[in-house]
């Protein structure tokens, strides 16, 4: 089979997930930082289905559907703690929402 | 199959019965189960006991311990010795449980008084049909603890609580004499039971055989209250009397002599030990005697009394003389108990009052209590032909062929025997009362046990036992010997006469008397301060030091310490690990990148190393 060889594949979900790390670690609304975790999880997801293609294994294609359960999930859980923040604190700022510390 | 379990199991099931649900019982079914139990425990004795020829019963039950070589079983055996035991423990025993139903009629903890009553009688038949060392001791435990609890009865009272830790922990420093004793017969016998250790002794090293003979002695001592552990026994009369009478003169006090005994055949080839337990028989006798002379509380007088018997049975047993031993003991349980229920007749008499100066002239207004203990003060003071005078004459004969020096010793504390008992009889009875209260003679429930307790103790001279036991223990030579006989009879006769001038003819003279010799009168009067010697020299240390080192130092120092010191260090470290919680997210997802770049590094590393 011939085509784009796999360390194209995972070069590229490297980038994705470092741009999610980055954009996690310097990025203040908690939407975008949310989103750079959605960013994450699908690089992960294109690294398994990579890894599957290529070795011809269908867990890695289970793996991803796991992950988009479990990522949905997520959004809906995480939406909804988003909204309550808004509501409480009228701000989006991470580095406001801060009340859990010692 | 002679069904020898039955014995000891009829007191028990009285007991379970009683204990369980004795609080819902009426007096009268209480009393029935208790005294019931015990009287057919006493039928089926007697029957076994006249079905025993020469040959001993013995029934094996089940193997209770079997460790390697070493099998202990749950046996039961009866012997010429054990036949005796058993007749006085449940005889005397069914008498007391008569008793005690008038006595205790108005105390509270009523069903509780007889379950403990029956539990004693379980333990104590255990223990004479014991065939085995260690079910001995299970025995001696068990008596042991019926007798805490017997002692502490009122336990409301602070006194007497106090005597029951007193009986306690004193017998502990016997048993562990007598533990060790056990641990040494294991090691160079093999076993614990008679029939195997006593026909092996004649092949053991004298030194063995003297250690553990030795051991036993403590053990006994301890039970027996022997000097220098006697101190239990006079603060056990705190306990309810039929109590005192029943355990700590007639059958438990008794069981170190019947330990020793039943040991004749160790004992015969330790003669050191033999002449240590002659020793302390001879200076215990006459020692509690010379305590018993000055002492006002009626109880108190014959505790000491009891002590000072006691070490007449070690010296019987002592001077080789086992038959004699074992033949006081069954006198003595006779009149001693008689002489304790009479003194609980005459408490109860004069509404608890225990103190002598307090009575008086009782003679008349209670006679059938004042003619019983008559009867028991002639028996202990050896008078012919009460059961005592047999009895005591074939100790001292006996002690005579081992050492006039210590016939001599006997016979002066014969006299002392014969004069405290009657001085307090004297003061008891004759005289004008000086008490407030108006005495009654007590119900026919405790008069009968009396009268037939007074019966055996005049007669009980005329059941032969030396003869009966004759074929069980090596036998001595008592050629009789009618001047040692006269002597001896002559000093108790004087001891009475004494008591009678100075508590009857003229009562000045004992005060005049205490007056004259004051510093000796105020050192027997306070028990030549024993107790308080123990208390400096054992007890405060013992309690300073477990203060000091094991409380203070190791509890709260070394233990706490540590515990403590692992919380504090805890809460130390989490003290600055709380400083991680920033609160920022941001930080947060840092930890866990630097945290995850560190495990992929690591992974990395170990990767490259295989």
């Amino acid at each position: 089979m011939s085509g784009v060889p796999l360390s194209w594949y995972l070069i590229l979900s490297a980038v994705l997930f470092s741009l999610g790390i980055a954009g996690f670690l310097f990025r203040k609304n908690i939407i975008t930082i949310f989103m750079s975790i959605e960013l994450m999880l699908n690089a992960v997801n294109l690294s398994f289905i990579a890894f599957s293609y290529e070795l011809k294994q269908v867990n890695g294609h289970i793996f991803a559907f796991f992950v988009m359960v479990v990522a949905a999930a997520e959004a809906a859980v995480g939406l909804a703690i988003i909204l309550t923040v808004f509501k409480n604190r009228s701000t989006l700022n991470v580095d406001e929402v801060n009340s859990m510390k010692y | 199959m002679q069904h020898l379990w039955l014995i000891p199991t009829l007191p028990f099931v009285g007991f379970l019965v009683n204990g369980i649900f004795g609080r819902r019982f009426s007096k009268t079914v209480i009393s029935a189960i208790a005294i019931g139990s015990v009287a057919l425990s006493f039928a089926w004795a007697l029957k076994v006991v006249l079905a025993l020829g020469d040959t001993p019963f013995l029934e094996r039950y089940f193997d209770w311990i079997v460790a390697g070589g070493l099998h202990i079983g749950c046996d039961f055996a009866v012997d010429r010795l054990t036949a005796v035991m058993l007749l006085v423990v449940t005889g005397v025993g069914s008498l007391i449980h008569v008793y005690s139903v008038g006595y205790m009629a108005h105390e509270g903890g009523y069903y509780r008084f007889f379950a403990y009553l029956n539990l004693f009688m379980f333990f104590m038949l255990t223990l004479v049909l014991a065939a085995n060392y260690l079910l001995l001791f299970v025995g001696w435990e068990g008596v042991g603890l019926c007798s805490y609890l017997l002692i502490g009865f009122w336990f409301l009272k602070r006194s007497a609580t106090n005597a029951g830790n007193k009986a306690f922990i004193v017998n502990r420093i016997g048993d562990f004499g007598f533990s060790l004793a056990m641990l040494l017969i294991v090691v160079h016998f093999g076993s614990l039971d008679f029939a195997t250790v006593f026909p092996a002794a004649a092949s053991k090293p004298a030194g063995v055989l003297t250690t553990i003979a030795l051991l036993l002695l403590v053990g006994a001592c301890g039970k027996s209250a022997q000097f220098p552990l006697y101190v239990w026994l006079p603060d056990a009369m705190e306990g309810p009397t039929p109590v005192s009478a029943l355990i700590h003169a007639a059958t438990m006090v008794t069981a170190g002599v019947y330990m020793v005994a039943r040991s004749f055949p160790i004992y015969v080839r330790a003669p050191e030990a033999m002449e240590l337990v002659a020793y302390i028989g001879l200076f215990t006798a006459a020692f509690a005697a010379t305590i018993g002379l000055v002492q006002n509380d009626i109880k108190k007088v014959f505790a000491y009394s009891t002590v000072s018997q006691l070490g007449y049975m070690f010296l019987g047993v002592g001077t080789g003389a086992f038959s004699a031993g074992i033949y006081h003991l069954v006198t003595h349980a006779f009149f001693k108990a008689l002489l304790f229920l009479g003194a609980g007749s005459v408490i109860h008499a004069v509404a608890g009052e225990q103190d002598m100066r307090q009575m008086g002239g009782l003679r008349k207004m209670i006679p059938v209590t004042f003619w019983t203990i008559f009867c028991a003060g002639l028996a202990i003071s050896g008078v012919p032909p009460t059961s005592g005078f047999f009895s005591k004459d074939s100790i001292l004969v006996a002690s005579y062929h081992h050492a006039p020096w210590m016939f001599w010793v006997g016979v002066i504390t014969a006299a002392m025997t014969a004069f405290y008992v009657f001085r307090a009889i004297f003061m008891t009875f004759f005289g004008e009362y000086r008490g407030h209260h108006h005495p009654h003679e007590s119900p026919r429930s405790m008069t009968i046990p009396l009268a037939a307790l007074a019966l055996l103790s005049l007669a009980g001279g005329y059941f032969n036992i030396p003869t009966w036991l004759g074929k069980f223990f090596p036998a001595v030579e008592e050629p009789e010997n009618f001047t040692l006989v006269a002597i001896s009879v002559i000093a108790g006769l004087a001891g009475i006469g004494l008591a009678y001038v100075m508590y009857v003819a003229r009562p000045a003279l004992a005060d005049s008397l205490s007056l004259r010799f004051g510093a000796l009168y105020r050192l027997v009067y306070n028990k030549y301060f024993v107790d308080e010697i123990y208390d400096a020299a054992v007890v405060k240390p013992v309690v300073g030091g477990s203060r000091a080192v094991l409380w203070h130092g190791i509890d709260t120092g070394v233990i706490d310490g540590a515990v403590n010191g692992i919380g504090a260090r805890s809460r130390d470290i989490g003290g600055w690990l709380k400083l991680i919680q920033s609160g920022s997210i941001r930080s947060y997802a840092t930890w866990v990148l630097f945290g995850s770049v560190i495990l992929m590094v690591a992974l990395s590393l170990v990767g490259a190393a295989r």
